[in-house]
């Protein structure tokens, strides 16, 4: 397998905000890769350094083999990019947009219509409505039949899912999949874990930096300490209350449970029974407690805090 | 328990497009109400109607005791509003950000200015009180925003998709704040697209085509649904 994206020590500053710091990253030939983080960690940055919208400070990057300084000419007929905002023509019709994109990419849209068209399709039957009075789901949609009208090779998605509610993502996420099995390679970018598990392979991302690359089963494959899924009538109570357990390195809300971590020296003799009647003896009712398995933001914690 | 918001068939169309269709419900004082939602459902409009800002077609609510409709400067005076994308001014320091709030809110100078000692103390902001609120890292600029909703002491706050883009830490954290704060009384009405955020609230509904479709207690509405998670339950719901 080649690698569709290669990033060699890239850096970018925006004054005296160190927006990315040394960067590497290789995706490889038809992989969703997603850059997982918050805001302001970064990702941006990195989407339009590897776009060609933006030049780096130091360091470099290739994209399908095209350099993102020397051939961004070439690189830009190589790449579809949907930035994170809503970048459609809100006057334009939802054909009219697609027609003025195929254009300027020199292509039309009968040419292509076999890519987009497991995406257009859905959105069809409103072609000559206005882009601005879409739904947020059929934006996204009509955004990526956008970025793909030209046949790009790699895909660059920036934050498609934000603001976008649960069942629009992963309709979303079941055609990216569609795509990649067509062997376009992807680099998606989100600030929602659960997205994670999505990916082929991720990059956790924060403050600029890349804290980990690995599958998703990789990232949690990697956290070591003893982990427990708790509850009770009194979450908040539990919270605080878990947090003084002997051996509690933290204590968080993991949706319906709190998730308790142990330290691996002193916690790690300690059973769900000890929780438990640990619980009991702070007058918890409904108790419930069970040993859980690391999720991708168990990881992401984990790693913002070392 | 009694009810801080109650609606009755209340209802808002925009010319043949019906955004709230008829919803009667009531949420309880000092609950964390969780309502949610897909896009274009109807919840940006509902919550216009009870924050006073949009009035209804037909149909009735009241805040806080007051018709959102008939009185609706008396319900802005006893709610408070935080969302992710507005709330603070980010070319005015944390001091005048408190300050321009207080004002707003209709505070006296003397009472602003002891809660501002109190605020600036609790969230340790004292030595980022001259700073602009454009320089504060996002978690706190959100801790602040909440903080300043809460300034006048409001019976209910309304807070819209208030953790969206934030790394889990801080998102976690300010949860532990909504929690803390509803425990002093005050009702919580929250929107979200983080579907683990909806177990963390005593009772959610969901809106589908500007009907309220389920409304019920998280753990109650996974076992009516027969459902793993409330994103199982979201998705059966908003797509039938």
């Amino acid at each position: 397998m080649s690698n569709k994206i290669e990033a060699k020590i890239l850096s970018k500053s925006y004054g005296k905000v160190q927006a990315i710091k040394n960067i590497n990253l290789s995706v490889n030939e038809g992989e969703i890769f997603g850059l997982i983080g918050p805001d302001g960690a970064g990702k941006t940055t990195l989407f339009r350094i590897l776009t060609s919208l933006l030049l780096p400070d130091s360091g470099s990057a290739t994209v399908a083999g095209l350099d993102v300084v020397k051939d961004y000419k070439q690189l830009r007929t190589a790449i579809g990019y949907m930035p994170g905002r809503f970048s459609l023509y809100q006057d334009l019709t939802v054909e009219e947009n697609l027609e003025f994109f195929a254009s300027v990419f020199g292509t039309s849209i009968r040419e292509n219509y076999d890519l987009i068209a497991p995406i257009y399709a859905q959105i069809e039957p409103f072609k000559d409505r206005r882009a601005g009075a879409l739904s947020g789901g059929m934006k996204q949609k009509l955004a990526l039949s956008c970025a793909l009208i030209h046949k790009p090779k790699v895909l660059f998605l920036d934050e498609p899912g934000t603001g976008v509610d649960p069942v629009s993502r992963k309709e979303f996420w079941d055609m990216l999949r569609n795509l990649r099995d067509q062997g376009l390679t992807i680099l998606v970018s989100t600030p929602y874990m659960d997205e994670a598990e999505l990916c082929d392979r991720v990059a956790l991302m924060q403050n600029g930096e890349i804290m980990a690359v690995d599958t998703p089963q990789g990232i949690t494959a990697g956290f070591q300490q003893p982990l427990f899924a708790a509850r009770s009538d009194n979450m908040y109570q539990l919270i605080k209350d878990l947090r003084a357990f002997e051996g509690a390195a933290d204590c968080y809300a993991f949706g319906e449970y709190a998730h308790l971590k142990l330290n691996t020296g002193v916690g790690a003799g300690q059973t769900v029974a000890d929780i438990r009647k640990f619980l009991d003896s702070r007058n918890h009712r409904n108790v419930e407690v069970k040993s859980a398995k690391p999720t991708v933001e168990d990881c992401f914690i984990e790693l913002m805090k070392n | 328990m009694t009810n801080i918001i109650t609606t009755h068939q209340l209802t808002r169309t925009f010319g043949k497009f019906t955004a709230v269709d008829a919803i009667t419900f009531s949420v309880k004082e000092g609950e964390i109400f969780g309502f949610l939602g897909a896009n274009g459902a109807g919840k940006t409009t509902a919550l216009k109607m009870l924050t006073g800002l949009l009035s209804p077609s037909s149909g009735s609510a009241t805040v806080a005791g007051f018709d959102v409709w008939k009185q609706p400067d008396q319900v802005k005076r006893r709610i408070g509003y935080m969302s992710q994308k507005f709330s603070l001014y980010e070319d005015l320091t944390v001091r005048e950000n408190i300050r321009l709030y207080g004002g707003i809110y209709g505070l006296k100078m003397s009472e602003i200015k002891s809660k501002m000692g109190v605020l600036l103390e609790k969230l340790q902001l004292g030595p980022e009180a001259d700073k602009l609120v454009g320089a504060l890292p996002l978690g706190w600029k959100q801790k602040l925003a909440f903080s300043v909703a809460l300034l006048h002491e409001p019976k209910i706050v309304f807070l819209d998709e208030p953790t969206s883009g934030v790394d889990p830490l801080t998102r976690r954290q300010f949860w532990e704040l909504i929690y803390e704060t509803a425990v002093t009384g005050v009702t919580l009405m929250v929107t979200t697209h983080y579907m683990d955020e909806a177990e963390y609230c005593d009772r959610v509904s969901i809106m589908v085509d500007g009907k309220i479709q389920a409304l019920d207690t998280p753990r109650a509405m996974k076992e009516d649904f027969k459902a793993e998670s409330m994103d199982e339950v979201f998705r059966r719901l908003a797509r039938g």
